[in-house]
């Protein structure tokens, strides 16, 4: 009797009570696989070389540096070079290390990103679900702004900065990177806001009609995904970014990178490799902890778009 | 009290023509379906009434006030949507809550209306969870509770069975129909399913080309279809039509199908025919005789070969070769298995039951 009440509330699920009959074949791994495999672990290797030598050299000793062995191991083991990169390495003629930098980078990259997410995720929203007028242009506007190379509007950015007072701080930095990255982040909501069926907006409309009732409400807490993905856009450029840095920070508001650069091309004394090597390993490393963290997310949402759900 | 009016709406995409002044008045309490092929119109009618589409020109009004120009949330109107349109990050009493939200009530009022929707239509151990986790019938009563929470007196639906199988439908066509019942609102069908408009409606507009063809009764429209196209659409099987000359003589008025002359003395015409127009005849499956057996006043007898025959358990069909094609007779399931393929089947027809229509211009004469 049992069973037949469960037969009645799951009908897909059948009891398995005897060995199949006919079980399935096992798949060995053929050859074609075995040589992707293979040039994938070539391919692999190629990169991990230099990140081998890089990783090795900043654990050693000047010393052992000196005897030109790149490949050895690191013996004695010694973090010194790490953290003297991190507080008291030289650019120029400041010796606090890398510290000052990685604040300064913090410090530009929490108002670019809450910046222009906010501006790019609400006009893509406003672009892709409302009657805008000019929708079309503006949008022909943003994708050609998308294809504007930074150096050429460097002088008149700087200028309208200075006019701004912000020129040199760590606020006009966040500003410039969040208005530069504007058109493409906006190109990137409002395609995904495409994707988000008719029927869903045409019920918000009548159910509230309120613009940021139903941005907040209903589509924010559908773009998960596509927020994950512009965050790590957004970090990595932002941290990574090297020219905006420099040409927009001024003395101690310079972001890690410029820093970095200071460290590296230093002219006085010795070149101190170890040091050097543990100072761009510390540099990388956010954006790395981001992409470990969040690079599950980053595939989800790229592809989320590909299918409506 | 909400009476839903259209005057002379005009609807273009472009330079497309979707509507061509429509009028259309929906008196308060009606359960209107608009029914009609797929790209005939309907749905951009109901789109308008919601608010969701501009119109071109036209004035629509709900009760005495002027909703033409109002958004939708103002216009005190409630949709259901074909694919549910639920929010699916809110929860099912998410979902309903957001209903109201342009309504500004006070928290309790909010709770009581939800209570209330939920048990009216059974969702109560549903509130909790997301639209994906329910299943097609569970999210078709969800979309029904976040418009009846609203408490208006319009109410829309925009094919909202399409998406269940055949059972939940028949379900759910009863228990849209108990709604109605039970709340006497005026409700707005939109729907290509003429099985759903049959049963459902207390009127019906068949809508073509952007062109109300008729808005009767569903008894009458079945009955008497004003043109070819309402006699065409109506109907499963579909009404046999064929083309025909009249001839007026001493011995009556009679009109001449592929060789068969069918006596129409006795049909009503609405207004005189003419000796050699050309007219379109109408008759329903259902309305033949069982083979070999007479009616009374019949316009002609059929003596045709069976080509095919369907049988869907309560009825069968069979199809005789008529001419070049076929006409499908309604007949007994048990009497069609024992006529073999290619037997000569005579068949009559009662006058009274045909329909005759004007070729050129479609018009039910």
């Amino acid at each position: 009797m049992t069973t037949i009440v469960e037969r009645a509330t799951n009908p897909g699920e059948v009891a398995v009570d005897r060995a199949p009959r006919f079980p399935r074949r096992k798949k060995g791994i053929s050859g074609r696989s075995i040589a992707i495999i293979v040039f994938l672990s070539i391919c692999a290797l190629f990169f991990c070389v230099p990140l081998y030598v890089i990783a090795t050299t900043s654990f050693k000793t000047m010393e052992q540096i000196r005897q030109g062995e790149i490949f050895s191991l690191p013996s004695p083991f010694t973090l010194d070079a790490w953290w003297s990169a991190w507080d008291h390495a030289c650019s120029g003629i400041n010796c606090d290390g890398l510290k000052v930098g990685f604040w300064n980078s913090v410090y530009i990259l929490f108002p670019s990103l809450v910046l222009s997410l906010a501006l790019s995720s609400v006009t893509g929203y406003a672009l892709a679900l409302w009657n805008v007028k000019w929708a079309g242009t503006f949008l022909f506007v943003l994708f050609i702004c998308a294809f504007v190379p930074f150096q050429i509007i460097m002088i008149p950015l700087i200028i309208l900065s200075s006019g701004l007072k912000v020129y040199g701080s760590v606020w006009g930095i966040a500003i410039v990177h969040a208005v530069l990255s504007m058109p493409i982040l906006t190109l990137i909501f409002r395609n995904y806001y495409k994707g988000i069926p008719q029927e869903i907006m045409s019920a918000a409309m009548m159910d509230s009609g309120s613009f940021w009732k139903i941005f907040f409400e209903i589509i924010l807490p559908m773009s998960a995904n596509i927020l994950i993905v512009v965050l790590i856009l957004q970090i990595t450029s932002v941290w990574n970014d090297f020219l905006i840095g420099l040409t927009f920070g001024g003395l101690g508001t310079q972001p890690m990178s410029v820093v970095l650069a200071n460290v590296v091309i230093t002219t006085t004394g010795e070149v101190r490799y170890n040091e050097n090597m543990a100072a761009a390993l510390l540099t990388a490393i956010p954006p790395l902890f981001i992409y470990f963290v969040l690079g599950r997310f980053f595939v989800q949402g790229i592809t989320a778009g590909a299918i409506k759900g | 009290m909400p009476r839903v009016q259209f005057e002379d709406i005009i609807k273009t995409y472009g330079r497309l023509p979707v509507l061509k002044n429509l009028d259309l008045t929906i008196e308060d309490g009606e359960f209107v379906v608009l029914l009609g092929p797929s790209g005939c119109g309907k749905t951009t009618l109901l789109n308008l009434l919601a608010g969701l589409l501009d119109i071109t020109a036209g004035r629509i009004t709900i009760g005495d006030r002027d909703v033409t120009d109002l958004d939708p949330k103002d216009r005190g109107l409630a949709m259901v949507f074909q694919s549910y349109a639920l929010y699916p990050t809110k929860t099912v009493a998410g979902n309903l809550k957001f209903g109201l939200s342009a309504q500004k009530l006070a928290k309790d009022e909010v709770d009581k209306r939800v209570t209330w929707a939920a048990k009216l239509l059974q969702i109560e151990p549903l509130l909790d969870r997301k639209p994906a986790q329910l299943s097609g019938g569970q999210r078709q009563r969800v979309a029904i509770g976040r418009a009846l929470v609203k408490n208006v007196d319009v109410f829309l639906f925009d094919e909202p069975l399409s998406n269940l199988d055949a059972k939940l439908r028949t379900e759910m066509r009863l228990e849209i129909k108990k709604l109605h019942d039970e709340l006497k609102s005026t409700i707005v069908y939109v729907t290509h399913d003429q099985i759903e408009a049959m049963t459902m409606a207390t009127r019906i507009a068949v809508m073509n080309g952007g062109v109300i063809q008729q808005f009767d009764t569903p008894d009458e429209i079945y009955t008497c279809p004003q043109n070819l196209f309402v006699a065409g659409f109506i109907g499963s099987p579909a009404m046999n039509l064929r083309s025909g000359r009249i001839s007026t003589g001493p011995a009556g008025v009679s009109a001449e199908i592929e060789g068969v002359k069918l006596a129409l003395d006795h049909y009503p015409f609405r207004t005189a025919p003419k000796d050699g127009q050309t007219v379109v005849i109408g008759m329903r499956p259902e309305h033949f005789s069982a083979p070999g057996e007479p009616v009374a006043d019949a316009a002609a007898v059929f003596n045709l070969p069976l080509q095919y025959s369907e049988r869907t358990g309560a009825e069968a069909t069979g199809y005789l070769k008529f001419g070049d094609g076929l006409i499908s007779v309604r007949m007994d399931p048990e009497r069609i298995t024992k006529f073999r393929h290619g037997e000569q089947l005579a068949v009559a027809f009662p006058q009274i039951k045909l329909h005759v229509f004007d070729e050129a211009s479609g018009t039910r004469l």
